[in-house]
């Protein structure tokens, strides 16, 4: 079947692709089909950020920024939009843009094959920072550069670069006539079917889903592109729920918020830790931001791995996850969701809508614990969030999830059953560890030792009960030489 | 923070060495105009390969069933060991690695054939396809297990001097321990790529990102059965080594050889990253057991060592790296009674190879262990216990391989670091917050770095170097060397200029080329700048010779009066500008390039005792490292790194302080969060960036300063530098030992085994067994 043409806007100018098929990565398409060698491939999963471009979209009037990993997103799914690469910044005379010129300044590339994707991550940093006068912190530039890897200069010149870059002479875009150049694209899309379904409403997406039960779903792309490139798979069709209007909103309701599943977990975890702020580590410590700014939340929790961060999180939030097909919606809790490892309740028809996730409460102590080898993007050993609301000093409510402990992510119903209804003490803590620790059977892997991991579940609730008695400096994540220091 | 104090344009005022220029690359790199093999663009019928890898970490191969792959779309075959017109065994030294698996596998991983088709994942998508069968045989997968067995790949090595058992017995402390430490995979961020094109008349081209064209060319025509002259080997440029492309880039050059030899197409290779952590060795794991006897200060009387290097399943370098890291059991201390003995382990593995530090980081961590260890015995600071072992200067200054250390700045050094780290004083303030905190430990340590310059192979510390001048004054620089980021061809453009008089942008250099510079040695061993911008600066001698000759005959003057300077060349009657020089002299006949030739001085070795000086001179250096340590779960952070280098007369600071930096960083990923897992059947189970971490920006203490040493190098080496590649990896090892002072301080008592890498799982077991 023909495939829809891909168009989108390079350089100020159109460009339109024919005959991709459904399952080409933009990387292939840039390197193999349009000569752009600029970009690179690392690793083809989407964990070393050679291969980062900037997509740009026209969102409320102007445009949206976004720095992704060109290896596992589809090319059809930038139809629309508009693509920067680290060959299109500098000028038509040479100059270079801010951000390539601080890195040559800063002496921020040694082998230079990492360097495009940093340079690409920057000019993402540039125009959601610099170019609206915010300042670039270190805090800042380590939190939005950890999707990059470079193994030769040790970070500092880049972090030092990111700075650098907003003290050079600003550099701006053209928006006006890029987002009038979206438009007409909008327009005059081409609404062929075609091997590649990208529908932008819901109703159209459950036709669609219904008439089609085979054609892969994806959204972010950020698992399935892995499917791809490491495992070869090959998709006859596939149906991109990540344009569909009525999914990508975040809904503010009484009592809840709901997170549409093709909100990115970027807008995602801004409006969970924009209801609860101290879950902004945790958030950050979610892949990377090219991972995070593609990825969707609805595709996490639908993808259901046992290491998915997002899920134990919800679970202990008592989120919910709305489920909708031709039929209708249906609403369940979301560790009901799972039926085995990556195995769930969805119908051949059904698609994820959003995940409806309660209002912080008076009471509620939250706290959300990842133990991994690396601190930034990497996947978690164990898991595991807690929320316990105490009144008068006993435990009123409790919400548990784990991940890594598991074939799914799951709720630990004997700990929280351990804890609902007693005074919240250190015998308290002490039993919920104790029943955490029985619990769950996690197996060994190149992550942890089963032993390992059993053993840090119950700590964590340990570290929950210290912090949850005020104690400072015992966890890592907040821990600042300069505070425990002070007196 | 590191940031050298001036920034200079290209367009700096002489002299060019000495001044921070940037990467001689880094305006192409920033805006992806450097070409790396993969960029190349295709000539027309270039075909790709793909790996077939065995699935059994030992056995016997009956057959090889490629049927539903060659049914494929695009595939147009395979390529096996019978397809091998050469020698079916790779031209290693050892000679003991074939370049296909034949009758039996010997790793997980281990290359089989390839398939080739018209894409890449063509290919990918059909090796997968292969069926081989294979009849499994018992694997050995632990290196402890490779001793009990005898399983090696090289026969044991024992370095004695002095009565080690009699120095332990008669000893009023004694001690002994066990320690497992961990390998390392490179994770250059270019994989492993070669393009072979065929040329006329059976000649070859291979663009390969090697750090050793010179070898590549030789394996290339060993495996054809041709003569080195009809492999020509070009590379611009690597996007990364460490030592992973030493000798591993060999083996992808030939296998595409083979390929476009058998299809006679241009043929390229380019491993997925997960074939290339499954297909490639990496850093030697070691395991270790000691006895040592010391006194009341902790000064070291007798020690006997055992050091096992899990070899993998062929030679490849580990013979070297074993002897570096039997040379670098002392690091920074004098052994007076010692035994070493050191096992090179063939296990069922990927064959490990060079990585950064080839061995030296592994010989100096079991002494760093051992020290922290007595110190901890004694209730003493581990860094008095270091400064009592300290090699001295009129005496105990003569290593366990018998050359004296002759330019020791150890005792100033680490005092000057001691100081401006302040480290007296916040370990006393760690002990009073420890005190205090229930659950989070600090820690803080200490180490030096003595790091021997020179491959321990004397005849490998030779090179040569063209250097062209155009008769418009431009000039072209070709050497053996090879850039991979470190900053190689930067500091031979700046050395030319100046021995040139000419500003660094009428210097460029050319790629790497087995058919301009032959015979060079691998850059490798941090002599990269030593050997190549020697022979550069004794290539651009001659030319300048050559043209103040000619000046002098013209001038009536000697060719010593002939000044060369900012672009112009000056004798006592008349200034001239470089271009009219050139031009002037071309129309005279005058000769104007040449080449240069080094070999290092003073060297000799002698590998049957291992005696001898191997190195020319030592690179110093010291790192103060703090930590913080969770004793609910084991995860860890480096909170503040001070450090102290020594690079001689630095030829371009900034690269120098990113070298110590990027070195820094990846000793700290290999010590702490780089943990290659093999499973029970020997499956690499930690084989992409999703499992296998290397150290991200959040990894980067806020707190990371470093400062240059003052001192040239005593030694006649290019421009006073030294070599500054591998010596700071080593400085990570304060990591490493600041956890073990946490833990210590958590535990409250003396022995402290945590093995390497100090992953969250590995310090909680620490603090509990």
């Amino acid at each position: 079947m023909e495939s829809r043409t891909i168009r989108f806007v390079r350089r100020g100018e159109l460009v339109s692709l024919s005959n991709v098929p459904p399952d080409r990565t933009l990387l292939e398409v840039l390197r193999e089909d349009l000569a752009c060698t600029g970009t690179k491939e690392g690793c083809g999963e989407g964990d070393c950020g050679a291969c980062t471009v900037v997509l740009g979209e026209a969102r409320d009037g102007g445009l949206q920024y976004r720095a992704i990993n060109s290896c596992i997103r589809l090319a059809h799914s930038i139809d629309g939009l508009a693509l920067w690469t680290v060959e299109d910044l500098a000028g038509a005379d040479g100059s270079l843009h801010p951000a390539q010129e601080a890195m040559v300044q800063c002496h921020g590339s040694q082998c230079g094959f990492c360097t495009p994707g940093f340079v690409m991550s920057l000019f993402g940093m540039y125009q959601n920072h610099v170019a609206r006068g915010e300042p670039v912190t270190r805090e800042l530039a380590q939190e939005e550069l950890s999707g990059n890897l470079c193994r030769c200069t040790g970070y500092r010149p880049i972090l030092d670069a990111a700075q650098q870059m907003a003290e050079l002479p600003r550099t701006s875009v053209d928006e006006a006539a890029i987002v009038c150049q979206l438009a007409a694209l909008a327009r005059e899309r081409d609404a062929a079917a075609g091997p590649y379904l990208a529908p932008r409403s819901l109703p159209e997406l459950l036709a669609l889903r219904a008439a089609q039960p085979d054609a892969q779903v994806v959204a972010g792309c950020t698992d399935v592109g892995l499917w791809v490139t490491k495992m070869h798979r090959q998709f006859g069709r596939v149906l991109d729920v990540s344009r569909v209007e009525e999914l990508r909103r975040v809904e503010r309701h009484d009592g809840h918020v709901a997170i549409g599943a093709a909100v990115t977990l970027t807008e995602a975890f801004e409006a969970l830790v924009g209801d609860r702020p101290h879950l902004k580590t945790f958030a950050s410590r979610f892949a990377g931001l090219p991972v995070r700014n593609s990825g969707t939340l609805g595709g996490n929790v639908a993808n259901g791995s046992p290491i998915g961060d997002s899920m134990p999180l919800l679970i202990a939030l008592g989120a919910r996850i709305v489920l909708a097909s031709v039929r209708g919606e249906r609403e369940l809790p979301l560790e009901q969701f799972y039926t085995g490892y990556r195995k769930n309740v969805l119908a051949a028809d059904e698609v994820v809508a959003r995940i409806r996730v309660p209002h912080p409460v008076p009471g509620e102590f939250l706290r959300a614990y990842k133990i991994s080898k690396r601190f930034d993007d990497d996947i978690s050993a164990v898991c595991l969030a807690v929320n316990l609301r105490i009144e008068d000093g006993v435990v009123a409510h409790a919400g548990i999830g784990a991940g890594g402990v598991a074939a799914t992510p799951v709720r630990a119903l004997q700990a929280e059953a351990a804890l609902r209804g007693r005074p919240w003490t250190a015998v308290a803590a002490q039993a919920a560890a104790a029943a955490l620790r029985s619990e769950f059977q996690p197996i060994s892997d190149m992550r942890a030792s089963a032993a390992y991991r059993s053993e840090v579940l119950g700590n964590l609730l340990q570290r929950y009960w210290l912090e949850s008695q005020g104690l400072q400096h015992v966890n890592l994540e907040s821990f600042r030489i300069e505070e425990a220091l002070a007196p | 923070m590191n940031a050298p104090e001036k920034h200079l344009a290209a367009t700096a005022p002489q002299p060019a060495t000495g001044a921070s220029h940037p990467h001689e690359s880094a305006r192409a790199q920033v805006a992806g105009a450097a070409t790396y093999i993969d960029d190349i663009a295709e000539v027309k019928g270039t075909l790709h390969a793909a790996p077939i890898l065995s699935n059994v970490a030992h056995g016997v191969l009956r057959g090889v069933d490629a049927g539903a792959a060659l049914a494929m779309e695009g595939v147009r075959g395979v390529v096996l060991a019978a397809d091998i017109p050469g020698d079916p065994l790779l031209a290693t030294f050892v000679h003991d690695e074939p370049i296909f698996a034949r009758d039996r596998v010997e790793f997980l991983g281990q290359v089989v054939g390839l398939v080739v088709a018209e894409t890449v994942m063509q290919a990918r998508r059909a090796a997968r396809q292969v069926k081989l069968d294979i009849e499994a045989l018992p694997a050995v997968l632990d290196v402890r297990e490779a001793v009990k067995q005898q399983s090696f790949v090289l026969p044991p090595v024992t370095v004695r001097r002095g009565d080690p058992e009699r120095g332990i017995a008669q000893a009023p402390h004694r001690i002994t321990g066990s320690l497992d430490v961990g390998g390392q995979e490179h994770f250059y961020l270019e994989g492993q790529v070669a393009y072979a094109l065929p040329l006329e008349q059976d000649q070859w081209w291979i663009y390969s990102s090697t750090q050793h064209p010179g070898e590549v060319q030789h394996w290339v025509a060993h495996a054809l059965g041709l003569a080195n002259h009809d492999v020509k080997v070009e590379c611009r440029r690597m996007g990364g080594g460490f030592g992973g492309k030493e000798t591993q880039a060999g083996h992808v050059a030939v296998w595409a050889a083979l390929a476009a030899r058998k299809f006679r197409r241009p043929v390229k290779l380019r491993l997925d990253r997960d074939d290339d952590f499954m297909v490639t060795g990496k850093r030697h794991p070691f395991a270790y057991d000691w006895e040592a006897g010391f006194d009341d200060a902790g000064r070291i009387t007798g020690l006997k060592l055992m050091l096992a290097a899990n070899c993998g399943f062929s030679a490849d370098l580990s013979g070297p790296v074993a002897d570096r890291a039997v040379f670098h059991v002392d690091n920074a201390y004098f052994l007076g009674d010692v035994e070493i003995v050191s096992y090179r382990c063939k296990t069922h593995v990927q064959s490990h190879t060079a990585f950064r530090g080839f061995g030296g980081p592994q010989g100096m961590i079991a002494t760093e262990a051992l020290l922290g260890d007595i110190a901890r015995h004694l209730g003493k600071d581990p860094l008095d216990v270091r400064k009592a072992n300290l090699y001295g200067i009129e005496e105990r200054n003569v290593t366990h391989y018998e050359m004296t250390v002759e330019d020791n700045i150890l005792d100033p050094l680490i005092t000057r670091l001691e100081q401006d780290a302040r480290y007296r004083q916040r370990r006393a303030e760690i002990a009073r917050w420890n005190a205090r905190s229930p659950v989070i430990k600090r820690g803080i340590a200490i180490t030096p770095v003595k790091f021997g310059i020179s491959f321990t192979a004397t005849f490998f510390n030779q090179a040569g170097a063209l250097v062209h001048v155009y008769t418009d004054g431009s000039v072209q620089v070709n050497h053996g060397g090879t850039e991979m980021g470190q900053g190689l061809h930067t500091k031979i453009l700046q050395v030319v200029a100046d021995e040139l008089g000419v500003p660094f942008h009428k210097v460029r250099i050319s790629a790497t080329d087995t058919s301009k510079v032959p015979n060079a040695s691998a850059t490798a061993a941090s002599s990269g700048t030593d050997l190549n911008g020697r022979a550069a600066q004794f290539a651009a001698r001659q030319v300048r010779q050559r043209l103040a000759e000619y000046v002098a005959e013209k001038q009536n003057c000697r060719p010593e009066q002939v000044i060369f300077a900012h672009g112009q060349v000056s004798g006592p009657d008349a200034l001239m500008t470089w271009e009219q020089l050139v031009d002037d002299a071309y129309h005279s006949r005058v000769q104007l390039w040449s080449d240069g030739f080094y070999r290092t001085p003073k060297i000799h070795y002698d590998k049957h005792t291992l005696t001898g000086r191997p190195f020319y001179y030592f690179a110093y250096g010291a790192a103060c490292t703090e930590v913080a340590i969770d004793t609910l779960t084991g995860e860890n952070r480096v909170l503040k790194v001070d450090i102290l280098h020594d690079v001689g007369t630095s030829i371009n600071p900034a690269i120098d302080i990113g070298q110590i930096e990027g070195g820094f960083i990846q000793g700290m990923g290999w010590l702490t969060t780089e943990q290659l897992v093999w499973n029970d059947k020997g499956y690499l189970a930690t084989h992409a960036p999703s499992t296998y971490k290397i150290p991200a920006t959040g990894d980067v203490p806020e707190h990371f300063r470093i400062a240059l040493w003052p001192e040239p190098n005593p030694e006649d080496n290019v421009g006073g530098s030294k070599a500054v590649g591998e010596p700071p990896f080593m400085l990570a090892i304060s990591v490493w030992e600041a956890l073990r002072d946490a833990a210590a301080a958590a535990r409250g008592d003396a022995q402290v085994r945590m093995d390497a890498p100090a992953t969250a799982e590995n310090v909680l077991k620490a603090l509990k067994a």
